[in-house]
């Protein structure tokens, strides 16, 4: 029995990576939007149309990446339109979410009808497990290599915040519309970018779901994947390094009801599958106060205006 | 900065028009290499149109706006920039959640790229180092006080280069050493001529000892200029107003009684991000009697207020009412008749779009005669109300069914005034009632204040203006960081004592 604790820790970790990697790519990207002061909320769409494309391109060019750089690029073209739609007077950013959500999920339905059967070529993984005979320690350390992409845009986007001009230029559009315009900044187009680049990743996560793990194309694909991520970044406090971590916390959240099961403990399994969606419901309770606002939240947001 | 002395600005025969209202007609201004220059006017006077004339936000409908004799035209602020003449503005533009090393490399021109912030650092610690006042490049700017934001506000503009410096209204904000310390800086710099000053003001205190020149306007028109070493106080404020001036002694009667009406018992309240900023408040009012609480903004005082108005609750304490614990529900308001008059009336008590006869009734729409039978709304009974009230109060324009949020902000003010005042008060809490007004709706408003404590109302008044408490209160109390740190009756104060407290500086 002991040893078959170790196997659920190590199965835990190994899932928080397997299952942690899409949470990591979609939160990077809300983070970015929403340091210029928007939220989108499509990006449960965006995730569903990333993994359609990335599986549909995939299948007919034969080659993965192509399909991981066509999702991206699909996701930015959501969160463009996002974007530009709300760069009009009196729209809200939320609704528009919603309807974004709505659009990018039934257009990846629609056009997703044929590759429900035919089966893609998978991204590679990097087996840095070779050293150990621990079966279990093996399939913990079989690391996608989207995830070490995300580790470095994590990075990446760390310093650029913080280091660039068009990272200052994000934070200050996203802080007060009114001193960018003060600055001379364009508001709407730095948002429109932010928003943009934030669906690139998106996608990205997207085509993870269809190309890597569960890997395959289906309807039920994403299951809130999207949504949660906004609770992920509020949790995170909107620093991309952050996100990392709370994407592996979430990820191995997701990956304890499974590995339960492995070790044969099968009761309350529906329960342990939603603990992911209870601990955004605690975040959201937890941070969201009348009597206080949030700590590095990003003042042009609507949701805390 | 650049050597050399600032250029020599003029604005000749400006008029501005806004469809059918002249703001500005034909007035003449200029700024000397190295003055310091106040101008004068009441609100709608047309001092900022015409700022915003100099700094290439509108554009003049006539006139024209020269530099050194060259005549220019500037276009937009960036121009403005261009010619070396930067502005601050009475509400500060700095972005909060970042820091003043941030603030101020953002505001550059022209940003590299990559940001090489040892670089950025070096320079401007080199540049603050031949600064008469340091302020903390590291510091974020959220966690510095009212003063030293207004430091960073003008550290700004001078690391531009600019060589005119327009500052609106800077020192509404600050205590009056901080306001006499900036001041005194800025007039220094002047001196040594490597700064022109254009300031707006309503503060005759500060031109007297500051300025060397004053142009004032009223109504769009220039009505005089000249030196302040040659001029009186009352001339500049006749100037002004136009007629003499009504700053008269406020009619008191004798305090009535020694009837404590609002007691707060150890009151402590933690502001939006959890930290406790009212840390243990207690204070007593009595029947008749206006207490005022001075301080500098940021000190608990909006917090406390809104623990009064029922818009936030205390985490410990009590409120006492006619020795009686108080909730602000509405039944406890209207037995109590406990009113408020809090700052910023059309964010905080009006709903902009709803019109002034129904902003009027908020307190009474479901009572006799507006609610007939305690629920059926009758629209005839609130415009009655409504045009009694605006012709008492002499609010305009006076026409009940407008939205409120069309009326300008002493109208504004005068409506709350109105409903708060308009049934029996007991107890009546004010928050900087005049902040932003002219000098006639402030006499107003604070007559109606005084009047209302002659009935026997109990006043606490909140102001971060201490010229304001001073006229009006009975007892003045400090309140320094969460707490009430000085209490002194109004006769005989020494401004200079106050002033430490505010700061936190009385040992």
């Amino acid at each position: 029995m002991e040893a078959g604790w170790w196997g659920v820790l190590i199965a835990v970790l190994g899932g928080a990576i397997r299952i942690g990697t899409p949470f990591l790519f979609v939160s990077l990207g809300e983070c970015l939007t929403e340091k210029s002061g928007r939220i989108n909320l499509g990006l449960e769409g965006t995730l569903v149309m990333g993994a359609m494309a990335g599986y549909a391109v995939s299948l007919h060019s034969g080659s993965p990446w192509l399909g991981v750089l066509c999702a991206g690029l699909a996701g930015m073209a959501l969160g463009a339109l996002h974007s530009w739609l709300c760069s009009f007077q009196r729209v809200n950013d939320i609704a528009v979410g919603i309807a974004m959500m709505l659009f990018g999920t039934g257009l990846a339905f629609f056009l997703g009808k044929p590759y429900i059967q035919p089966s893609a070529p998978r991204l590679p993984s990097i087996d840095l497990g070779a050293w150990s005979d621990i079966p279990q320690l093996k399939a913990a350390l079989q690391i996608n290599a989207l995830f070490l992409v995300g580790i470095v845009v994590a990075i990446a986007l760390t310093w650029m915040l913080k280091n660039t001009a068009w990272g200052l230029k994000v934070r200050v559009v996203g802080e007060s519309a009114d001193a960018a315009r003060a600055l001379g900044l364009p508001v709407d187009r730095i948002r429109i970018m932010s928003t943009a680049q934030g669906g690139f990743l998106a996608g990205i996560g997207g085509s993870y779901l269809s190309l890597y793990y569960p890997f395959n194309w289906s309807e039920g694909l994403s299951s809130g994947q999207g949504l949660m991520a906004v609770a992920l970044v509020i949790f995170a406090r909107w620093q991309p390094m952050a996100c990392l971590w709370v994407s592996l916390l979430w990820g191995g959240a997701a990956a304890l009801g499974p590995s339960l099961q492995s070790v044969g403990i099968t009761g309350g399994y529906y329960i342990f599958n939603a603990i992911p969606y209870i601990m955004t419901l605690a975040v959201m309770i937890i941070t969201c106060s009348p009597r206080r606002t949030l700590v590095g939240v990003p003042h042009e947001l609507t949701v805390t205006r | 900065m650049n050597d050399g002395a600032p250029p020599d600005l003029q604005a000749l025969g400006i008029t501005k028009r806004f469809g059918p209202l002249t703001a500005l007609k034909d007035v003449n201004f200029r700024l000397q290499p190295g003055q310091f220059h106040a101008l004068l006017g009441e609100n709608g006077a047309g001092k900022s149109t015409l700022v915003k004339c100099i700094m290439g936000y509108y554009h003049p409908d006539e006139g024209q706006i020269s530099l050194d004799q060259q005549q220019v035209t500037i276009g937009s602020p960036r121009d403005a920039q261009a010619f070396g003449i930067g502005m601050v503005y009475q509400q500060f533009t700095l972005i909060p959640n970042m820091t003043v090393l941030e603030n101020l490399v953002i505001s550059k021109a022209k940003l590299t790229p990559v940001i090489n912030w040892q670089k950025e650092e070096h320079q401007l610690t080199q540049f603050m180092e031949k600064m008469p006042f340091k302020v903390s490049l590291t510091a974020r700017v959220s966690s510095l006080a009212a003063g030293e934001k207004q430091k960073v506000e003008i550290l700004k503009q001078l690391a531009l280069q600019n060589r005119i410096l327009i500052l609106d209204e800077p020192t509404s904000v600050l205590t009056p050493q901080e306001a006499d310390e900036m001041l005194g800086h800025l007039r220094a710099m002047t001196l040594g001529r490597q700064l022109s000053v254009l300031i707006i003001t309503h503060k005759l205190r500060e031109v007297a000892a500051f300025a060397d020149d004053v142009t004032v306007l009223r109504k769009g028109r220039f009505v005089g200029s000249g030196k302040v070493s040659e001029l009186k106080i009352t001339q500049m404020a006749e100037m002004m107003v136009g007629s003499e001036v009504t700053a008269k002694p406020k009619q008191r009667n004798d305090r009535l009684s020694k009837v404590p009406k609002l007691v707060l018992q150890d009151i402590r309240v933690k502001n939006d991000i959890g930290v406790e900023v009212v840390r243990g408040v207690h204070l007593t009012i009595h029947e008749g009697e206006i207490v005022g609480v001075a301080g500098v903004s940021g000190n608990g005082q909006h917090e406390l207020v809104e623990v009064l108005a029922g818009q936030r609750q205390a985490t410990a304490g009590a409120i006492r009412v006619d020795d009686q614990p108080f909730q602000p529900t509405r039944e406890k308001i209207r037995r109590h008749k406990v009113f408020c008059l809090p700052e910023e009336p059309l964010q905080n008590t009006c709903v902009g779009r709803m019109t002034v006869a129904e902003n009027l009734a908020f307190r009474n729409f479901d009572v006799e005669p507006h609610a007939v039978g305690g629920w059926l709304m009758s629209r005839p009974a609130l415009c009655r109300s409504a045009r009694g009230l605006i012709e008492r109060y002499n609010i305009n324009p006076p026409y009940p069914e407008i939205p409120i949020q069309s009326l300008s902000g002493g109208n504004v003010q005068r409506a709350v005034l109105a409903r708060e005042l308009s049934a029996d008060v007991e107890i009546l809490i004010i928050a900087n009632p005049c902040f932003g007004l002219d000098f006639l709706a402030m006499e107003e408003i604070r007559l109606q204040i005084v009047a209302a404590r002659n009935r026997g109302t109990a006043v606490l008044l909140v102001s971060e203006d201490l010229d304001e408490i001073l006229e009006l209160s009975d007892r003045t109390v400090v309140m320094f960081n969460g707490r009430l740190v000085y209490e002194t009756t109004s006769p005989g104060v020494d401004l200079a004592v106050i002033g430490r407290h505010m700061t936190g500086h009385a040992a």
